[in-house]
């Protein structure tokens, strides 16, 4: 996607070297070009002031947690809202392990994805096979959540665990007993949502991808893998990786589906067949049954320290995807 | 060397395979949940669940009328609310976006667009929900439009850069003030790709549910008050889903199917608007 310039349009000289009328004219417009750029500068002043207040009111609400709890908040499991000890090590804990989980399933996926429709696929096909894979972007969490509990647990309830098991049951991730609802089950659902949101960015990177990368590698006789793994996908790195780094900031922040498939329960194991609890899905639980000032404010502590951990994870992949698409909303589509 | 070279072509092939697979797999999971959706879903769907609200747990018939009709309303608040801004974010970015603050904005507005939902849910209530001193659909929508803002002025922004330079310095040269020329010239070309892009925001924040758990909250009857609890569609799917009696959970699948079928309806609607002048590549 090219970037057009946008030099500013020189202003209309000044009164001296006009003593036409047309000149009090001009300035009579510039009038209409000033309170057009004013009304534009205000309504985009309101992105920052939005995120300026977001991240003031939840340090504000979370100030009584923050004190009474300090950094120990992040790392003692204890939750107890009536002795009122709060640690959020398990929902941390939780959060980090589906979203990672999601990504070791997405990430080749969505590769696969994007390298087929920019490398392999014939052109007729790209643009349709490009939309049903976004498709999988416009399905409302709610929506997969309620997949989740209705085909995916039943169907792994009843023939990937088992077979899983008797091939991998002596290690400790897959340990104790399948309930249904548990980590594995929050990442599959998680990994099938980040997908398209991976495939896309990936795609619009391989696609900035001059062609003469591939065109060097297959005149010096590399086959067309080769072509792809040694000219293509080394020269987008950074944006992949960016890609990714967003799927995972996607990932971290997901709550519905999630809170209905991961079982919601206050523990760290190393099982993912064992229920588990994410920062996201504690929130969405247990806000409405806060009772207490404490509890409401450690809940919204949760809020902030998700809130800060998706901010530095997005931005990071921002400024990664930036690097290869200087400007560009890349992926803008799928988002 | 021939063996080499058949182990190079080996490779090749297979991974050609490989990728071609795991392409596969992703548009069979689409598959899978459009067709579960309809299978489970379109048995339940009949006039009665259009117009009716829902009844007790256990008895026969109900609907989900409320909850259709307060999505409608909670989304439509939330797109007069966040369009404008959207836009106007937008022809900031691409009419006067190159110094420090367009960068910033911009930057923020691509972080922003990640930002978890749930978040902006407990930041609407306690702006909206706690000083009112109840649930509201207004509220809903406020948290919405916080969550369409971002994505809409990145896309209407990337829409604008589009339309040629040489379009504007033509208007510019007739002696169009600036304003004129960014809105009836510019903005009136890159219009279908700004309706797009206002579209997909508007099936995005459609099945949203976590904003809404803490501000429209749902509501069993029919409400059209803004300033009253209100039932949306995945709210009351969230409700269903989890609930504990088999009714439920087909009328879940019923509401599930009628909410995909509006976001489809909306991206297809996206799809079709950006037709109209390809810009796409």
């Amino acid at each position: 996607m090219t970037t057009l310039p946008t030099e500013p349009i020189p202003a209309p000289l000044d009164d001296a070297f006009h003593p036409l009328p047309e000149a009090r004219l001009l300035r009579a417009l510039n009038v209409g070009d000033r309170l057009y750029q004013a009304t534009l500068t205000a309504l985009a002043l309101m992105l920052p002031l939005l995120l300026l207040a977001l991240v003031g009111l939840l340090v504000v609400k979370a100030w009584p947690s923050l004190q009474r709890f300090g950094a120990q908040f992040l790392w003692t499991s204890v939750w107890d809202p009536v002795a009122g000890t709060f640690g959020a090590a398990p929902m941390i804990f939780g959060t980090l392990a589906s979203s990672f989980l999601a990504l070791l399933l997405a990430v080749p996926l969505a590769l696969g994805v994007a390298i087929f429709l920019t490398e392999f696929a014939p052109r007729w096909l790209r643009a349709p096979v490009a939309f049903l894979v976004e498709l999988l972007a416009a399905i409302p969490s709610v929506v997969y959540g309620l997949w989740g509990i209705f085909v995916l647990i039943p169907f792994l309830r009843a023939y990937v665990v088992p077979p899983l098991r008797a091939l991998l049951g002596w290690t400790p991730f897959l340990s104790g007993v399948f309930y249904g609802n548990s980590l594995l089950a929050g990442a599959i659902i998680l990994a099938i949502m980040i997908v398209p949101y991976i495939a896309a960015v990936s795609r619009e990177v391989l696609l900035a991808v001059p062609a003469t990368q591939r065109e060097a590698a297959l005149g010096m006789g590399a086959t067309r893998w080769e072509a792809v793994w040694t000219a293509v996908l080394p020269y987008g790195r950074a944006g992949i990786i960016g890609a990714v780094i967003l799927g995972l900031g996607r990932a971290l922040g997901e709550t519905m589906a999630v809170t209905m498939v991961i079982g919601n329960r206050h523990d760290i194991g190393a099982s993912v067949l064992a229920p588990a609890y994410t920062m996201a899905a504690a929130i969405a639980n247990e806000f409405s049954e806060a009772t207490t000032n404490l509890y409401l404010s450690a809940l919204f502590e949760v809020g902030l320290v998700l809130f800060v951990i998706t901010v530095v994870v997005n931005a990071f992949a921002r400024l990664l995807i930036w690097r290869v698409a200087r400007g560009a909303a890349v992926g803008s589509r799928a988002l | 060397m021939s063996a080499r070279r058949l182990r190079r072509r080996f490779t090749s092939g297979l991974m050609t395979l490989l990728v071609c697979a795991l392409c596969g797999v992703a548009v069979l999971a689409l598959f899978l949940i459009l067709g579960d959706l309809v299978v489970k879903g379109a048995s339940s769907l009949d006039w009665n669940f259009f117009v009716k609200n829902p009844v007790p747990a256990g008895q026969a018939g109900g609907g989900v009328a409320n909850a259709i009709v307060g999505t409608a309303i909670i989304v439509g608040i939330a797109a007069l609310i966040g369009l404008p801004v959207g836009i106007g974010t937008g022809l900031y970015l691409a009419e006067y976006g190159s110094g420090r603050l367009g960068w910033t904005v911009r930057f923020i507005a691509d972080v922003m667009n990640g930002t978890p939902s749930i978040v902006v849910g407990i930041f609407a209530w306690t702006w909206l929900v706690k000083p009112m001193g109840h649930f509201s659909a207004l509220a809903g929508s406020v948290a919405l439009a916080v969550l369409m803002v971002p994505m809409i002025a990145r896309t209407s922004e990337e829409m604008i850069r589009l339309v040629p330079h040489s379009l504007r310095e033509a208007a510019l040269a007739l002696g169009y003030p600036r304003w004129r020329t960014s809105l009836r010239i510019v903005a009136r070309t890159a219009l279908a790709g700004i309706v797009t892009g206002c579209l997909v925001g508007v099936a995005r924040i459609a099945g949203e549910t976590a904003p809404l758990l803490f501000t429209a909250l749902g509501n069993l009857n029919f409400s059209t008050s803004l300033l009253q609890p209100m039932q949306a569609l995945s709210l009351q799917i969230f409700t269903y889903a989890t609930g504990p009696f088999e009714d439920w959970h087909r009328m879940a699948w019923a509401a599930a199917l009628v909410l995909m079928g509006l976001v489809l309806l909306l991206s297809l609607a996206a799809r079709w608007a950006i037709r109209q002048r390809h810009v796409a590549r």
